[in-house]
């Protein structure tokens, strides 16, 4: 048995290990999974001195109460999050992007995310989880993963395997940007909508549904009108499609997505406003903005290069 | 042979083989899926055969459309060796308390219920891909007279195990998931098991499946035997 682990007191209403996720499973109909804010992922990682691929706690809108017992360990949470530290007889309020240590007993009681969707709780060491196709991201569709694919529940013990013995303590000024337009690339099936239909597809504004997950982010507004067919031959999907159904409002396929799918293609969001995408929350206003392929792969490099230079600084 | 490739956003191409649905074209696809996977070429990180396209994803830190674009375009894809393909029997109960869309069915099909079982059990149907959720086998080809297309709003929950139909194909919901086939039962049998990393799905592509009967109450004893 291990002396170090963490008492969920709480679980919070979405909270899942994730990690860098599994890839070449595809055409079995394993999607990557994967922490969904990558760049919050790996900030969070860094600021307790882990492995970049290390896993983390994901958790969406209400976060985990945990109490931690063990040798003293260092701990950080990234995105726009609302969290408290509790140590004996006091408890204070944290700051995300800065690390913190805690000892036996104290306990990280992590209230809400901020007008965003998910944030992210590293501790520095390693927790002792299940590993499925090199990945211990929890599927919990599937069922694959650590904690056997289910998201955390109350009254469970997490063990860790390991504590960093680099207890230095790090801070970073980021600031989670948010974004007016998302930026799209034309989809397969995109002449399979009218031309009004284009039209109010990027110039209307569309809401997040409450009916959005790791799998999708269903959309509402004006329908978008299709002219050719409402199915196509079922096919395969990638993260960020935007799929529109017969009913006329799209749905993005976001990190847990079903590899295959029949609706028609009329987008593909590009990879740099992934991460923002995912953090938009239910009621928040969307408006897509198309690119073409060349832009799309520059805005990318650019915002790689900007998460490695923000990591090199912590 | 690929008749064309586009990109599917920023970090996929999308490998059109043609727009009919047969086992040529669906072997054609397959053929390339196996050579591609083989080769292990750096930075593609997914392959997804389906009926008639392969989309390729790569992560695109490391590679961009236009270099794995050009080694597709001078791939020369093998033959792969003939897949071990299985004759399997999948137990299906269509009592009212599975069959979802029945009604629907009936309405669209312009066929009794009886007839639209009659018409669906104990035929063979070829295992064309799987995917959409974890190790869900795509069936095919229904006869003429079941085709029927998906729902207008796909459900947020399909329960697992059931056995659905969208135009000429069959499919299991190998987990309970969203989905907008019209549901005609459920089968008690795991047809994914993600405890076997190396062979998690019971259907492969290349198998040849048949749907019995099954009464309710052999439908609720199937898991004690």
């Amino acid at each position: 048995m291990s002396n170090n682990y963490l008492d969920i007191i709480r679980p919070g209403i979405n909270t899942t290990f994730q990690d860098k996720g599994r890839d070449h499973l595809y055409h079995i109909g394993i999607p990557f999974s994967g922490a969904m804010d990558n760049r919050n992922y790996l900030i969070a990682n860094k600021l307790v001195n882990n492995n970049l691929d290390s896993a983390v706690i994901e958790f969406a809108y209400q976060g985990p109460h945990i109490k931690y017992s063990g040798e003293k360990i260092n701990f950080a949470v990234t995105g726009d999050v609302i969290f408290s530290i509790k140590k004996k007889d006091t408890e204070t309020e944290g700051n995300c992007y800065e690390s913190y240590q805690i000892e036996n007993g104290d306990e990280i009681n992590i209230i809400s995310t901020n007008k965003s969707v998910y944030g992210y709780l590293a501790l520095g060491g390693e927790f002792d989880l299940k590993f499925q196709w090199n990945s211990c991201s929890i599927n919990t569709k599937a069922n694959i993963g650590s904690n056997d694919g289910k998201k955390l529940d109350a009254g469970q013990r997490i063990n860790l395997k390991k504590i960093n013995s680099n207890k230095d303590t790090k801070k970073t000024n980021y600031i989670n940007t948010k974004i007016e337009n998302i930026r799209v690339i034309k989809g397969t099936n995109f002449d399979y909508f009218s031309e009004e239909g284009k039209k109010i597809f990027y110039e209307k504004e569309f809401t997040v549904s409450k009916l959005s997950d790791r799998m999708g982010m269903r959309l509402e507004g004006p329908k978008i009108d299709n002219i050719v067919n409402t199915n196509i031959k079922s096919e395969g999907l990638i993260k960020g499609v935007i799929q529109v159904p017969a009913d006329g409002n799209p749905i993005i396929m976001l990190s847990d997505h079903g590899t295959i799918g029949g609706y028609p293609k009329i987008g593909v969001v590009a990879s740099v406003d992934y991460d923002r995408l995912v953090q938009m929350s239910p009621g928040s206003k969307i408006k897509f903005k198309e690119i073409n392929l060349s832009d799309a792969e520059t805005l990318f490099k650019l915002y790689e290069m900007e998460t490695q230079n923000l990591l090199s600084q912590i | 042979m690929i008749k064309n490739i586009s990109n599917l956003g920023d970090a996929a191409l999308y490998c059109d083989f043609g727009n009919e649905v047969n086992k040529s074209i669906n072997s054609q696809v397959i053929k390339y899926f196996k050579t591609i996977k083989e080769k292990k070429f750096e930075g593609i990180n997914n392959l997804t055969p389906s009926y008639n396209k392969l989309i390729i994803s790569f992560d695109l830190k490391k590679t961009n459309f236009k270099e794995v674009k050009n080694y597709v375009e001078n791939i020369n894809a093998q033959d792969s060796k003939d897949i071990n393909s299985k004759k399997l029997e999948i137990p299906v109960c269509c009592h009212e308390n599975f069959s979802m869309d029945i009604k629907r069915l009936e309405e669209i099909l312009k066929l009794s219920r009886e007839k639209i079982l009659e018409n669906f059990l104990n035929k063979e149907y070829f295992c064309y891909m799987t995917g959409f959720i974890a190790g869900m086998p795509f069936l095919g080809d229904l006869d003429e007279n079941m085709r029927a297309q998906r729902l207008e709003t796909p459900r947020v929950k399909v329960p697992k195990g059931s056995v659905a139909l969208t135009e000429q194909f069959a499919n299991i919901y190998t987990f309970e998931s969203p989905g907008g086939w019209n549901i005609l039962g459920n089968t008690p049998l795991d047809v994914f098991d993600s405890s076997k990393e190396d062979k998690p799905n019971l259907i492969n592509p290349g198998d040849t499946v048949i749907f019995k009967e099954i009464t309710l109450d052999q439908y609720k004893n199937y898991n004690e035997q």
